[in-house]
């Protein structure tokens, strides 16, 4: 049935055209988690306080809790399904597993996604809320781990890996913007 | 959650009369609050109309020396821009100072500046809140209310405003420019969040249905040594408890202070710039500004420490700024 309340809609998810039927009310994480069958993403809270659905959307992280389906249709979508390359981790997902960016692995997928998006905006020239002068004729703002942990403070870590995860982060973010 | 129509809007008219058509019909931003208290039952529209495929997106340049920001900028793109960091760094600052950078990402500044109050009691609809339902009461005044305001409150409700970024622009006079089906408007932010008093539920001054299209930074306001500062109850992704966005120009005692987290909409501290005016700019001064500001505080019994966290605050960014003004 298609009304005003339900419809088909078209979602581009890692390259992949996908047509579903939904009811407006669905949220991206459920549509991508129930209809596509993409668990990866995490549902922590459904209330856009944990990050650990943060997909990526037009390459810019989101949280897909907090994003209606048929709000996301049209745009590119990157989930940790879509992260890697050709069967090899990305430099991220192998500092996280080299340095151990995680204990139960909850809330990874979603500090992955960030972190893929956060290094874009680093690299963008974005300040933070910890830059010290955001004025564009100041020096762009070093990576650092204070840097780290403020742009990523929208991922909790209830398993509290976070020393872990900024190591991780900062070990991988030069290859990252760089590949 | 209610079942509702979801419609993308691509001109500003189609937008208008979509929203008039419907009952219960709301524009859509990032969604970041709309979704979230839809979730929860505290917001049921029967329709979305999607404000971001408008052509409201961007900063331009005003004729004035100031900045125009469209609605549907994100707040991400509106803190990183040149030009907002140049001109109006408080602003940058204010926006980089709340949520996260995914909830940045998707928030628009036009839904930032109708994000409704973070007042647990509002949140929960089994709760009394006249915020949420007229005539219901207030669960906060004699509940759990050490976020809540000290400054123009009144016994109807005590909900603080919760925008980061809406102190920024109140402290840099913005002009809210909107759209309606009967022709465009503009409201300065002083008038853009009416007073309290007995109607709660009445959040902004907007006529209904009306599309925030724009919001104006005056030339007159660019202060390009203008600090943001948030006091909050953890380093980083949490609400103001009190927040500031001053600057101060120290050769004639001309500043800009707004208060955030301490009433029901961004507190411009026109007192304490009154009292600065009448110089010279000594620690004494400083604290006879905050004094002034804060002598009309009435805080609740459980947020008494707020008054005192303002007054330190106003103090502390006042002295900042005459310490790095250039000599
Ligand atoms: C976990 C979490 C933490 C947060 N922390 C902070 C914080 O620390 N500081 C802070 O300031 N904020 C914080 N926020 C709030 C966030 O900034 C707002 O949710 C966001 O700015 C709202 O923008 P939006 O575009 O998503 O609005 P939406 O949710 O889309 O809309 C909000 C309201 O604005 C209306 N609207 C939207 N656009 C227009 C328009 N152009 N014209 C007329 N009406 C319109 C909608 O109808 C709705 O009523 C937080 C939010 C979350 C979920
Ligand atoms: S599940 Fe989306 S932010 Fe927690
Ligand atoms: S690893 Fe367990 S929640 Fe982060």
């Amino acid at each position: 049935m298609t009304d005003d309340t339900h419809g088909e809609i078209v979602l581009r998810v890692n390259d992949v055209t996908h047509r579903l039927l939904v009811d407006n009310r669905t949220t991206l994480l459920d549509a991508l988690r129930e209809g596509i069958g993409h668990t990866g993403s995490k549902k922590g809270c459904d209330r856009g306080q944990c990050g650990a659905c943060t997909v990526l959307c037009d390459g810019r992280r989101v949280v897909s809790c907090l994003t209606l389906a048929v709000a996301a249709e049209g745009a590119e979508i990157t989930t940790i399904e879509g992260l890697a390359g050709d069967g090899e981790l990305r430099p991220i997902q192998r500092e996280f597993v080299r340095l151990d960016g995680f204990q139960c692995g909850y809330c990874t997928s979603g500090q992955l996604c960030s972190a893929v998006g956060m290094l874009a905006e680093h690299a963008a020239g974005w300040p933070s809320a910890v830059t010290a002068d955001v004025s564009p004729d100041a020096p762009a703002p070093e990576l650092d781990a204070a840097e780290v942990r403020e742009r990523m403070s929208g991922n909790l870590c209830r398993c509290g890996a976070y020393p872990s995860i900024v190591r991780a982060v900062l070990s991988a973010a030069r290859e990252e913007v760089a590949g | 959650m209610k079942e509702f129509a979801y419609r993308r809007a691509t001109e500003v008219r189609d937008a208008l009369t979509l929203v008039a058509a419907g009952d219960g019909a709301r524009y859509l931003g990032g969604g970041t609050n709309l979704v979230d208290l839809m979730k929860t039952g505290v917001e049921a529209p029967a329709r979305l109309v999607d404000v971001r495929f408008l052509p409201l997106d961007g900063v331009r340049e005003a004729a004035d020396g100031g900045l125009v920001i469209g609605a549907t900028t994100t707040n991400s793109d509106a803190a990183a821009h040149p030009e907002v960091r140049r001109r109006y760094p408080a602003l940058s600052e204010a926006i980089l100072a709340g949520a996260s950078g995914q909830l940045r990402n998707m928030a628009t500044v036009g839904g930032n500046l109708l994000q409704r109050t973070r007042c647990g009691y509002f949140a929960d609809p089994s709760q009394a809140c006249n915020k949420r339902v007229p005539g219901s009461g207030c669960a906060a005044i004699a509940g759990e209310h050490h976020n809540h305001a000290v400054l123009g409150w009144s016994r109807h409700c005590a909900a603080t405003h919760a925008s980061d970024m809406a102190v920024a622009m109140a402290a840099f006079d913005a002009v809210v420019h909107y759209e309606t089906l009967d022709g465009p408007g503009e409201l300065p932010l002083a008038e853009f969040y009416p007073p309290v008093g007995d109607t709660p539920d009445r959040e902004t001054a907007l006529p209904p249905g009306a599309l925030i299209t724009a919001i104006a930074l005056p030339g007159s306001a660019v202060s390009p040594r203008s600090r943001y500062r948030k006091v909050r109850e953890r380093a980083s992704y949490a609400f103001a408890t009190v927040s500031i966005a001053a600057d101060l120009d120290v050769r004639t005692g001309s500043a800009r202070i707004a208060l955030g987290g301490v009433a029901s909409r961004p507190w411009r501290a026109r007192r304490a710039e009154a009292v600065l005016r009448e110089g010279p700019l000594t620690a004494d001064r400083f604290r006879a500004a905050a004094d002034a500001e804060l002598s009309a505080a009435e805080p609740l019994p459980g947020n008494g420490y707020k008054v005192t966290l303002a007054r330190n605050l106003i103090v502390a960014v006042l002295t900042e700024l005459a310490d790095r003004a250039p000599a």
